[in-house]
């Protein structure tokens, strides 16, 4: 094979890591605005939270002398969902959930401030220098020629695949098998109606926020561990990336968040690979107002009739 | 039901305490080049102690705190404003005194008042601005600050690389950020208002990275210095003239030199530009078109089937407050006389957007009002400046669980059939 075909699949692999991670992270947008219409601002900082959670157990569980890998990265996991839930949850009973019902601008203007106090709330506590963990875990495979050029697929990158993987598999099973997801997706073809059915809708909210939030944990242990760095201020760029994935892919729709969040990371390793990095941010906003102005509703989203 | 309350001020004693301990109750600090963990003081492990008994308690006695509290009467603004007709038709004697008040007044305060005066009217421009897109046509505009960046760089610019003056670019800075506006306008505002949200996001971020790494115009993250001074009539208000022949205002006037002229001759120009604006809006929102930006904020349907050209209204208040932000972009560069990409981020916007929100949407007293609230008050809190972000924040969440409306809410005025 040529070199730039291996450059090629390289960048692909790189960019498939880093999609499938933002896609964790959308499909919290993406649930929250399908079930009540309004942009989590806050997300992104719950995704930031994981990443810190994650860093103070591993840095603890060192601390204390554990070596077997396996078992710090599992409670890592767990303590890191688990906290994240509880501010997720936390925000939407604090900064949402009295204002249900009121003019659109007035819970997005509260998530902005609830952003804005988590990320000042962290700056305060952990400081707003970078933190950095040495890598966890090292090597991995290559293939290629070494003299033209060696394709690299690291354990890292394969634990993010597999990781994503397995907790898409568990959502999708959950929304469509289980009782509350079930009722989840009745919230979301019509809350009033659900409601009236003796669901209760304000639980349901609750844990489409709990899940959203989970999901961000996952991904921001695995982007943490990923870069091996963290900084108070990931949150809002990793947050506007993936809402610009959830609406790339039609917000709403959870498949459709997957493939916002893959395309968007590819299109990234690709601007990033092949012209100077600082422009790819700009490139991903570009094919966010393209994708907008030709198809509206994004990738897999229906389109929306409007009701008088 | 006493027990009930027992348990959920429980409950949420006990998420406090689960949120404060992994965050606050630990730090991460690098070693060499392991991170270690290391536990709070005793001093931190107090604070987080008392934030959980705070919630517990206003937890188990929240209906108390709430009769408490519902006693108390609502701070309403715009109940100490004249009423009815007369909040329409302002007194001339009124604005006339208000205008020699704004006039009179630098002179007989400290530089850094006056300083801080300049501010707060470049942020009430700002906000000026963001209330037609947002206040009153009902667009919901995340990157405003990207038309103010693209004022200020374009005097900046213009008078870097051309040598124009600030009177020539004022306009110039203005007419370029509504052809920004324009621009982005003319695609997305086809889009639902949650587009329009993101889409503006994302553009505030674009023009932010081009500003950062267009280096071999913009000069890149180290900004642009040195950015001449407004002048008065061709009179400098420097110690001498920059160039052979030239006057300066004191010589012109011959009086002894002080650098405070500078400062108070800004201060008087953004009283001018704001004073323009305010006569210009509000003659605005008399027009035809005022009325229906306003329209079609309340119901876009009963407006496209009455026959308004939904995209031309949106499309003019999008380019009339972009064109104010380039405005108070312009006179923000001749002011600082130095900027660079880090003046314009996001978290400006969304001080813009606090501005309008708690002022009022609409209603030009309340964000003329929030915009002073919203620079004065982080001043004064200068000593607690680390906490200043998160009380922003904090404060944007409680404004809007308890006067949503803002604090000056717009009135009409308007008849009502008593039943």
């Amino acid at each position: 094979m040529t070199e730039t075909l291996l450059y090629l699949i390289q960048q692909l692999i790189n960019g498939l890591t880093i999609g499938s991670t933002y896609a964790l992270i959308a499909i919290g947008y993406t649930m929250v605005y399908g079930i009540i219409g309004m942009i989590n601002f806050a997300h992104g900082e719950i995704y930031m939270i994981g990443s810190y959670i994650t860093f103070i157990v591993i840095a603890g569980l060192l601390g204390m002398g554990m070596v077997s890998l396996p078992v710090i990265l599992l409670v890592a996991l767990i303590v890191a969902v688990v906290m994240a839930s509880t501010y997720g949850w936390t925000v939407e009973r604090v900064a949402y959930r009295p204002l249900r019902g009121s003019n659109r601008l007035i819970p997005l203007i509260s998530a902005i401030g609830m952003s804005i106090f988590l990320q000042n709330f962290v700056v305060l506590a952990q400081g707003s220098r970078d933190v950095a963990l040495p890598p966890q875990i090292t090597g991995g495979w290559t293939f290629g020629d070494p003299s033209v050029f060696e394709v690299s697929f690291s354990y890292m990158q394969a634990l993010i695949w597999f990781t994503t993987f397995a907790t898409m598999t568990a959502l999708t099973l959950f929304i469509s098998k289980s009782r509350m997801g079930r009722a989840c997706r009745a919230c979301s073809e019509d809350l009033g109606m659900t409601n009236l059915l003796g669901v209760d809708t304000n639980r349901t909210i609750a844990l489409t926020f709990i899940i959203g939030a989970a999901l961000a944990a996952v991904a921001g242990l695995l982007l943490g561990l990923y870069y091996g760095v963290v900084n108070p201020f990931v949150g809002f760029i990793a947050g506007l990336k993936a809402f610009t994935a959830a609406v790339l892919g039609g917000i709403g729709s959870i498949p459709g968040a997957v493939l916002g969040g893959l395309i968007l990371g590819v299109t990234e390793a690709l601007t990033s690979a092949y012209f100077p990095s600082e422009y790819k941010d700009v490139v991903s906003f570009g094919l966010l107002v393209l994708i907008l102005l030709f198809r509206p509703s994004g990738l897999l989203g229906k389109p929306e009739v409007e009701k008088v | 039901m006493h027990n009930n309350k027992l348990q959920s001020a429980l409950f949420a004693a006990g998420i406090t305490l689960v949120l404060a301990c992994l965050m606050i109750g630990v730090k991460l600090d690098t070693e060499s080049t392991t991170l270690a963990v290391r536990g709070a003081t005793a001093e931190q492990w107090t604070w987080i102690g008392l934030g959980v008994s705070l919630v517990f308690l206003s937890q188990l006695f929240s209906g108390q705190i709430d009769t408490l509290f519902g006693k108390l009467p609502k701070p309403n603004v715009g109940g100490l404003l004249p009423k009815g007709q007369k909040m329409t038709t302002l007194k001339p004697w009124l604005i006339a005194a208000l205008l020699v008040g704004l006039v009179i007044w630098p002179f007989m305060v400290s530089r850094g008042s006056v300083d801080l005066a300049t501010l707060t009217l470049i942020y009430i421009m700002l906000g000026l601005g963001l209330n037609i897109v947002v206040g009153l046509a009902g667009l919901l505009d995340l990157g405003f600050v990207a038309f103010y960046a693209v004022g200020a760089y374009t005097y900046a610019l213009l008078s870097m690389y051309f040598g124009l003056s600030f009177w020539i670019c004022l306009p110039l800075s203005a007419g370029f950020a509504a052809l920004f506006g324009f621009v982005l306008g003319f695609p997305v505002l086809r889009l639902r208002g949650d587009y329009l949200a993101i889409v503006t996001l994302g553009f505030g971020e674009i023009i932010r990275i081009l500003l950062n790494n267009w280096t071999n115009v913009t000069n890149g993250p180290s900004g642009i210095s040195g950015i001449a001074k407004p002048s008065l009539f061709g009179l400098e208000f420097t110690r001498r003239a920059k160039e052979e022949g030239g006057q300066t205002f004191h010589e012109f006037f011959g009086i002894a030199y002080s650098s405070s002229y500078k400062i108070i001759f800004l201060y008087l120009i953004a009283v001018l530009l704001v004073c323009f604006l305010i006569y210009l809006i509000n003659r605005l929102m008399r027009m035809p078109i005022g009325r229906a930006w306003e329209a079609l904020r309340e119901d876009e349907i009963a407006c496209r089937s009455l026959g308004l050209n939904r995209t031309a209204i949106k499309l003019s208040a999008f380019t009339l407050g972009a064109s104010t932000a380039g405005f108070a972009g312009s006179f923000f560069a001749a002011r600082q006389g130095f900027i660079s990409p880090e003046s314009f981020i996001f978290i400006e916007s969304a001080i813009i957007l606090a501005i309008v929100v708690l002022g009022g949407m609409g209603s030009q007293i309340g964000v003329i009002l929030a915009a002073i609230v919203m620079t004065i008050l982080p001043e004064l809190a200068r000593e607690f400046s680390e906490y200043r972000m998160l009380m922003f924040g904090l404060l944007m969440v409680l404004m809007m669980r308890w006067r949503p409306e803002g604090l000056v809410p717009m009135k009409r005025p308007h008849l009502e059939l008593k039943q």
